[in-house]
């Protein structure tokens, strides 16, 4: 394998991170900066606020009134037992080497933070740039945690709370950390410099090859999605196409609402829903500047890119609503900011600011098509529209990840750790070769968790029963799962 | 002694208490209700998902008077919680065998 060859293999993942401040390689080891640490702290607390409170108001909002605490039990709890998990094994099992395995899922070395002390580094996309693992390590908890509560949209006002917390369990554990690993675990770029560099400096042909099956070793110690080269920079696969697609395999799975298009089901609060949608855009900031690791340019066009997608696809929803049926609603607008989110995740840190925008005008009108006209048409009961707005939209942003990563339509283009180590250059680049690369990644994820959701959804059922019985779905489940009610006048 | 109850628009409560206050009548019971007429219900659109509302919020409200004054509260109540579009609500007036107000035992139109 020449050093061209194995080019392929590092273009996953990775920003081209700000040229200019990519010191040169060295062999001094480096140690963590204050304000990369500071910012990727920050960024963790706002994806929390994703979470709690924000995607409980959002989802809270958009159940009827009887239903409304249990989704906040709901999430509240998936987030805390997810957390738990994470420390214990996750961690492990996602940004660790597996061994024979690793191509799927990491091992557990690392299981309950092992090793792990304040002095412990992880790399960035950076060169000679590394922050806390501890830091990492919690920046990516809010990422698993918040993955699996974005499912119990689909299946909102049915699900019975005991059977999704178990579903949760077993779901991060064999679907969200392999994937996680699969697409962002990753040898970082000093070994990736470090070995390229020996094999340039490698004298004779016995050192060459030595200096060879080492380069080899440092990439093939990556996930297989990574190793493929998709790009997703913020977890369009990750958590999106991951959690919308299994969404939508247990709305099915678990059938209607009773009274489903018979009865009035409209959201009981829309002034939350709107809270939350605005606390989901702020702290989507954390989620996809944060992606970044450290505080450079790259984060900062993240941010920007976070900012005018998601304008972009809130404009696009609320106009095209407002053509097609009347009226330019305020659930319309929220929508369409949290499709032009979810687009934008994949693509924030390889796209332009007008690539974004692009991207945000399409995906507001695509998942507006998808949550109107594609649902009824089917006639699944996603309560929520996880499926239309987070698989459509992580779809859509994953592919166009592929294209607008492209120099020529503004994107970073893509990076290359080899050829010159120590420091970030163009790798090679081919829109077609791209996009492919991006289609066999989101075909993967859903059937991945698509098959893998099915599998664990039926398990559940036949132990325990996904369903609460009719009479308590019709007392709701704030009384009858959890003995309260959100609203006492 | 007659009850006078109103199923009026919810934004005219003001103008019709006004009216009644006016009248000498002191006194007034109100229920959010919900309900239709010929006014019929409308449409809201949820993400695409189509619901007909076919209930919709009105006010109801309660007045006891002595009968005598049962053609003037229903004057004023009508030309208070007037439009003159669909779904202005309506009057009905039924008979009270008694009245009592619980304070001082007061009877009747004592009572009023």
């Amino acid at each position: 394998m020449t050093i061209n060859k194995s080019l392929k293999s590092v273009l996953g993942g990775v920003a081209l991170a700000a040229l200019a401040a990519a010191p040169a390689f060295a062999g001094d080891a480096p140690v963590p900066n204050k304000g990369d640490t500071t910012w990727m702290l920050i960024a963790s607390v706002l994806v929390l606020m994703m979470s709690v409170p924000g995607l409980a108001l959002f989802y809270g909002g958009l159940v009827r009134t009887k239903n409304m605490l249990s989704v906040m039990v709901q999430v509240f709890a998936i987030v805390a037992v997810v957390a738990l998990i994470w420390v214990a094994y996750g961690y492990s099992l996602a940004f660790t080497n597996g061994g024979d395995l690793n191509a799927y899922i990491g091992g557990f070395s690392k299981a309950f933070l092992i090793g792990i002390t304040p002095e412990s580094v992880v790399a960035t996309f950076s060169n000679g740039v590394v922050v806390p693992e501890l830091t990492y390590m919690a920046f990516q908890m809010t990422f698993a945690c918040i993955t699996p509560a974005l499912i119990i949209g689909a299946i909102a006002e049915r699900i019975r709370f005991s059977a999704l917390i178990v579903f949760v369990i077993l779901w991060v554990t064999v679907i969200y950390f392999p994937i996680a690993h699969m697409v962002w675990y990753w040898a970082g770029p000093d070994a990736l410099a470090s070995a390229s560099k020996a094999l340039l400096d490698a004298a004779d042909d016995a050192a060459k090859a030595t200096a060879q099956a080492n380069l080899d070793a440092v990439l093939s110690d990556a996930g297989m999605l990574f190793q493929w080269g998709a790009l997703d920079f913020a977890g369009g696969t990750v958590v999106h196409i991951n959690a919308g697609i299994a969404g939508l395999v247990g709305a099915l799975m678990i059938g209607k609402r009773t009274g489903y298009g018979k009865e009035l089901m409209s959201p009981h609060s829309l002034t939350m829903t709107m809270i939350g949608a605005a606390l989901l855009w702020v702290g989507w900031f954390g989620f996809n500047a944060g992606s970044n690791l450290e505080a450079n340019g790259v984060t900062a066009l993240a941010f920007v890119n976070t900012f005018v997608a998601t304008a972009a696809a809130a404009a696009s929803w609320l106009v095209v609503e407002w053509m097609a049926k009347g009226k330019p609603s305020l659930l319309g607008l929220v929508s369409g900011a949290v499709a032009g989110l979810v687009a934008i995740t994949p693509a924030c840190g390889f796209a332009g600011p007008m690539g974004s925008i692009v991207l945000g005008f399409a995906a507001g009108a695509v998942c507006f098509f998808f949550c109107s006209t594609v649902k009824n048409a089917f006639g699944y009961d996603d309560s929520l529209d996880v499926f239309g707005i987070h698989c459509v939209g992580g779809i859509l942003g994953a592919l166009a990840t592929g294209i607008l990563v492209s120099k020529g339509l503004g994107g970073t283009g893509i990076a290359d750790y080899i050829t010159s180590p120590g420091t970030i250059v163009e790798g090679a680049y081919t829109l077609g070769g791209q996009l492919w690369i991006q289609g066999k990644a989101v075909v993967f994820t859903l059937l991945w968790s698509g098959i893998g959701s099915a599998i664990l959804f039926k398990l559940v059922d036949l132990v325990i029963g996904l369903r609460v019985p009719v009479e308590q779905e019709r007392e709701g489940l704030d009384i009858a799962s959890h003995g309260e009610r959100a609203y006492n006048y | 002694m007659k009850i006078v109850m109103a199923i009026i628009k919810p934004f005219k409560l003001e103008e019709v208490r006004d009216a009644l206050t006016s009248l000498g009548v002191h006194g007034l019971t109100v229920t959010e209700v919900k309900g239709y007429g010929r006014q019929k219900g409308h449409t809201e659109i949820y993400r695409g998902a189509e619901y007909a509302v076919s209930f919709l919020p009105k006010l109801k409200i309660e007045v006891a008077v002595a009968t005598d004054m049962v053609g003037k509260v229903i004057d004023a109540i009508t030309a208070a919680a007037k439009t003159g579009q669909i779904g202005d609500g309506k009057i009905f007036v039924f008979p009270i065998e008694q009245a009592v107000r619980i304070r001082t035992g007061e009877r009747d139109n004592d009572a009023l």
